[in-house]
């Protein structure tokens, strides 16, 4: 009885936390899709300083670990004067972060486009960024789903660092939990565990309907057109 | 000398409007490192003319066609179409490439995008045709290559000569002043070839100015109004077929001819 009453009245703080982590994760995502195409953009057809550029970004970004970026955007960034709120500090070092990884997967996908695409779009008339517009980027996302579900995964996951920095999201809810209760840190923390879980899940499944629903022939998602071989 | 630029100008215009020329190309080089692939080729090509280019392999052909649209960038020498310089840096190139058709040895037909979309995309991006009318054009010209029925179709799922004559359609409907086709039955099977070359023959016969890279002696023959033999970067022998086929100046012509005509034989009559 105990303990159902504690999962009870956990219930509306673990809801907000998990709202927040759905929040960080959909902010960190975004800022590191839209960086994420354009840092690939520029490795792939932009010119050599843009590429080094781009290339540098990714290198240091990913090369920190996600709990020193977040002290040096929320802590290092305060002793500049700049005082960023802990979520803006977070979006910063978490999206940024993203957005190196997501560069990878972009650049990849764009590089496996066959070189006659481009061709044909330049032969066309089109200039190089409708070229990347309509034909290689529609091609290039399709295949970049997959891999991206696991960015999507460990993003999701990772906002839990920024309870570090005291975002108050899943994670500190569930801290706030354990210290206002003593102890059942075990139930609590398996109650946080399921709920990552379920909305790693979850996104995970949407994800490869999107990948099933975008489908073109010639892209196969199932079995490359071969029956057990 | 701006007056002596300005009188060259004057000269060539008035070349091409007695010629009807639609296509110079002036001594055009092309190097790759130490390779000299292109060494100083000169020809032009008049409104409705057909031209194939033929040629052991390596020797440039491709090249040629990619610098004519600057797909690949000439090293040196002078392209214009019409009265606008296409080698000249200040040119629209996005502009001249619209007027110019490609076809590739492989389609290239854009693998996301269904038939109908392939052929209107061109009009729709580049030249800003509304939808309804992309979309008609677009399926005026694929009724007209014979598929009409495979409009929904993506690429993967027509044969190689269906995609070739999606690809022309979607060329024809930029409708452009000339189409390069390079060699635009080498990647299909033979019984396919046909289909391609009767799409092709139809065209030069409705006065398309076609400049072609092939083999097949069976378009050269029906309609081509010159052939060009290149070799090792230069034109050796340009000609009527027949003049090719029956007079040839050069040994090598001669024996290059026989060759593929033996290769590759005649497939269309």
């Amino acid at each position: 009885m105990g303990l159902l009453n504690l999962i009870w009245s956990s219930f509306p703080a673990l809801l907000r936390g998990t709202v927040v982590t759905l929040e960080l994760t959909l902010a960190f995502l975004s800022l590191g899709l839209i960086i994420g195409i354009s840092l690939a953009l520029s490795r792939v057809y932009g010119g050599q300083v843009l590429a080094k550029l781009a290339s540098g970004f990714e290198q240091i970004f990913r090369g920190i670990p996600a709990l020193v970026l977040l002290f040096l955007f929320y802590f290092g960034a305060a002793e500049f004067g700049i005082n960023l709120s802990v979520v803006t500090a977070a979006i910063l070092a978490m999206g940024l972060r993203s957005s190196a990884y997501q560069s990878q997967i972009f650049r990849g996908a764009i590089q496996s486009i066959s070189s006659g695409q481009m061709m044909a779009a330049r032969a066309l008339g089109m200039n190089l960024y409708k070229a990347a517009r309509y034909i290689i980027l529609p091609q290039a996302l399709r295949f970049s789903i997959a891999p991206w579900s696991n960015e999507y995964a460990g993003v999701l996951k990772d906002t839990s660092l920024c309870y570090a920095i005291g975002v108050v999201e899943l994670m500190r809810q569930g801290r706030y939990i354990v210290a206002r209760t003593f102890g059942h840190s075990l139930l609590i923390y398996i109650l946080i565990a399921v709920i990552y879980f379920i909305l790693v899940y979850i996104g995970l499944k949407g994800l490869r309907l999107l990948e099933i629903r975008l489908h073109v022939p010639g892209f196969e998602t199932k079995r490359n057109g071969l029956e057990r071989i | 000398m701006f007056q002596v630029l300005k009188q060259k100008e004057m000269d060539l215009k008035g070349f091409d409007m007695s010629n009807n020329i639609i296509l110079r190309v002036e001594d055009l080089h092309k190097v790759y490192g130490a390779l000299e692939v292109l060494k100083g080729v000169t020809f032009s090509l008049s409104k409705g003319e057909s031209k194939v280019i033929i040629g052991p392999s390596g020797t440039g052909k491709s090249t040629l066609l990619r610098c004519i649209n600057r797909l690949t960038q000439p090293s040196s020498g002078r392209v214009w179409l019409d009265d606008v310089e296409v080698t000249d840096h200040k040119a629209n190139i996005n502009q001249i490439r619209a007027s110019i058709g490609m076809v590739f040895q492989d389609f290239n037909l854009f693998s996301h995008l269904q038939i109908l979309d392939n052929v209107r995309i061109g009009p729709m991006k580049v030249k800003g045709m509304s939808k309804e009318e992309a979309t008609k054009l677009a399926m005026e010209e694929l009724a007209n290559v014979g598929l009409a029925d495979k409009v929904k179709a993506y690429p993967a799922e027509l044969s190689g000569g269906q995609q070739q004559r999606a690809s022309i359609a979607r060329a024809l409907a930029m409708n452009p002043k000339l189409i390069l086709f390079d060699e635009p039955t080498s990647a299909l099977d033979p019984e396919l070839i046909g289909e391609v070359l009767t799409v092709m023959i139809n065209l030069a016969k409705d006065g398309m100015t076609m400049l072609v890279v092939s083999h097949e002696m069976g378009f050269a023959r029906s309609v081509a109004d010159e052939i060009i033999f290149l070799e090792n970067g230069v034109i050796l022998e340009e000609g009527p077929p027949n003049q090719l086929f029956l007079h040839p100046k050069h040994n090598r012509t001669a024996e290059f001819l026989h060759k593929i005509t033996e290769l590759y034989g005649e497939t269309v009559k």
